[in-house]
């Protein structure tokens, strides 16, 4: 039992749990914008899709396990966050990066990372606990989702933010994916190149896609 | 053709530990192109001396790169700025006539200032002893062709044997984490099966006082790598975590 204390309170472990949720949400995000390009088909292919997922009883799992996720990943981050600003307690007075090593994307995951959870929250409460309209497709009652979503998006200040926050995620994202494959000691000769490409691509993906939708449903009202 | 240029430095000042600590400035004219950068400093010492001041101390030894004792930052950069190159082996001619110099020691919780650049390290042999020992075969040396090693795998060893644990990778670590040069001591033995007995004791326990020094948690940016002066790269971090994480899973304590 002391071991997998150890584990867990350990540089190594903290970043490894960190890692393994970061890649749970990565598999998220990307099952999400799937489902959002159900918005390009129509009203009832979108409305439907949303309906049969949260209709399903094993949705409470699913959002037990992801809400677990995202949980640990925060409080690991704040406390990783906290730990590393202790292990510098006076800073540099000229500090230059070398340009071979930190990025854009990995120099700033705390506040991209920041941002995502303001937006979380903020997107639960737009749509999940947003306003509710209902429609019928073939015969069954269920929420018109989409209806809220084009309401939403009416607002080009509201799309503004979501594309911001999307670039954020297309960041966080593009250093997060092969992060945790290093984390993990998952580091290749052969196979880290592509690694590294993937999460570029992975990042461009996921913020043009989710912004796209967003603009999408702007010029639907 | 070697030049004398005049150069402006902002040197950190600083008593002892206790001392908050300033920067101060010095003109230094003639300096030929062709010295080092510590002779350099040698030289604004022997000026320091004769002007009746304290000298600036700093830490040297070997000056030839293979030590890892002149360790301080210079122009925002561990060992300043060209690429795989400890202090002690950059030359003023990395410089020009006129250029301001800002050298600060290495700033991190786990490596406390001692005096103006000299910073104590020894948070650094505190991991190194924590690894603790290697069993060997005692008597006559045996046959170097006794215990197999491939070329691959001695050349990577080699390579993370090369750190000379100077703590460049701590000191430009936007975390002041030291997990490239822990992760290189326990690369160079994990690699060998001379280091295979313990293997699984030693990442345990040179994480656990990496961690209980005070040193950060690594978020994977790669400034170490590219400060190393003896180019010790990530995928040694990697195989640290690799170990760590078998280390764990296997072990009954
Ligand atoms: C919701 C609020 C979030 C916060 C506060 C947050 C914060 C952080 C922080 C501080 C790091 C560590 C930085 C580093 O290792 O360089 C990190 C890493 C990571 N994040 Fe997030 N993040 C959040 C959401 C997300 C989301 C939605 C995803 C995925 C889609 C994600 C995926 C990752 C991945 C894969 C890593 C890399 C882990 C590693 O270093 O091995 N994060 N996050
Ligand atoms: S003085 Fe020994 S490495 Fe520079």
């Amino acid at each position: 039992m002391i071991a997998t204390h150890n584990y867990f309170t350990s540089s190594i472990g903290k970043k490894q749990i960190m890692a393994l949720t970061g890649f749970g949400l990565i598999g998220f995000v990307l099952t999400h914008l799937a489902g959002n390009f159900f918005i390009l088909v129509g009203p009832d292919a979108f409305n439907y899709y949303a309906y049969k997922l949260t209709s399903n009883p094993l949705i409470y799992v699913a959002e037990a396990v992801l809400a677990g996720m995202f949980i640990g990943h925060i409080v690991l981050a704040v406390l990783l966050k906290l730990q590393n600003m202790g292990a510098r307690p006076q800073s540099y007075f000229t500090k230059v990066r070398t340009g071979r090593g930190e990025t854009i994307a990995s120099g700033t995951m705390p506040y991209t990372g920041l941002i995502l959870m303001i937006f979380l929250i903020l997107h639960l409460l737009n749509f999940k606990f947003g306003t509710e309209y209902y429609t019928v497709v073939d015969g069954v009652k269920m929420r018109d989702l989409y209806k809220t979503v084009i309401e939403y998006f009416a607002n080009p200040l509201y799309v503004a933010w979501y594309v911001f926050a999307m670039l954020c995620l297309g960041l966080h994202t593009s250093h997060g994916f092969q992060s945790m494959f290093q984390t993990w000691g998952l580091n290749h000769k052969k196979y880290t190149p592509a690694i590294q490409t993937l999460s570029s691509a992975y990042g461009i993906f996921v913020a043009l896609g989710f912004s796209g939708l967003a603009i999408y449903c702007y010029f639907q009202n | 053709m070697s030049k004398e240029i005049t150069v402006h430095l902002k040197i950190w000042r600083q008593k002892n530990r206790q001392d908050s600590g300033r920067f101060e400035e010095y003109t230094l004219n003639g300096v030929s192109q062709d010295q080092s950068f510590l002779e350099m400093l040698d030289q604004l010492n022997v000026k320091l001396v004769r002007d009746g001041k304290e000298p600036v101390a700093f830490d040297s030894d070997c000056r030839e790169g293979i030590c890892g004792s002149c360790s301080c930052m210079i122009n925002g950069q561990a060992h300043g700025p060209e690429k795989e190159t400890t202090t002690c082996q950059l030359h003023m001619r990395s410089f020009n006539d006129n250029d301001t110099i800002v050298i600060e020691p290495w700033r991190a919780r786990a490596f406390p200032v001692i005096k103006d650049l000299v910073v104590d390290r020894s948070s650094f042999d505190k991991v190194i002893a924590s690894g603790g020992f290697v069993s060997v075969n005692t008597g006559n040396a045996p046959d170097a062709s006794a215990v197999l090693v491939s070329k691959e795998n001695a050349d990577k060893a080699m390579d993370a044997a090369a750190c000379i644990g100077c703590g460049a990778c701590v000191a430009s670590c936007p975390n002041a984490s030291a997990m490239l040069f822990v992760s290189a001591k326990i690369s160079h033995l994990a690699l060998l099966p001379q280091g295979q007995v313990e293997a699984q004791k030693r990442a345990n326990s040179m994480v656990k006082t990496m961690d209980e020094m005070g040193f950060g948690n690594c978020t994977n940016h790669a400034e170490c790598e590219a400060s190393c002066p003896k180019g010790i790269d990530l995928s040694n971090i990697a195989r640290m975590n690799r170990e760590y994480f078998k280390a764990k899973i296997a072990s009954e304590e």
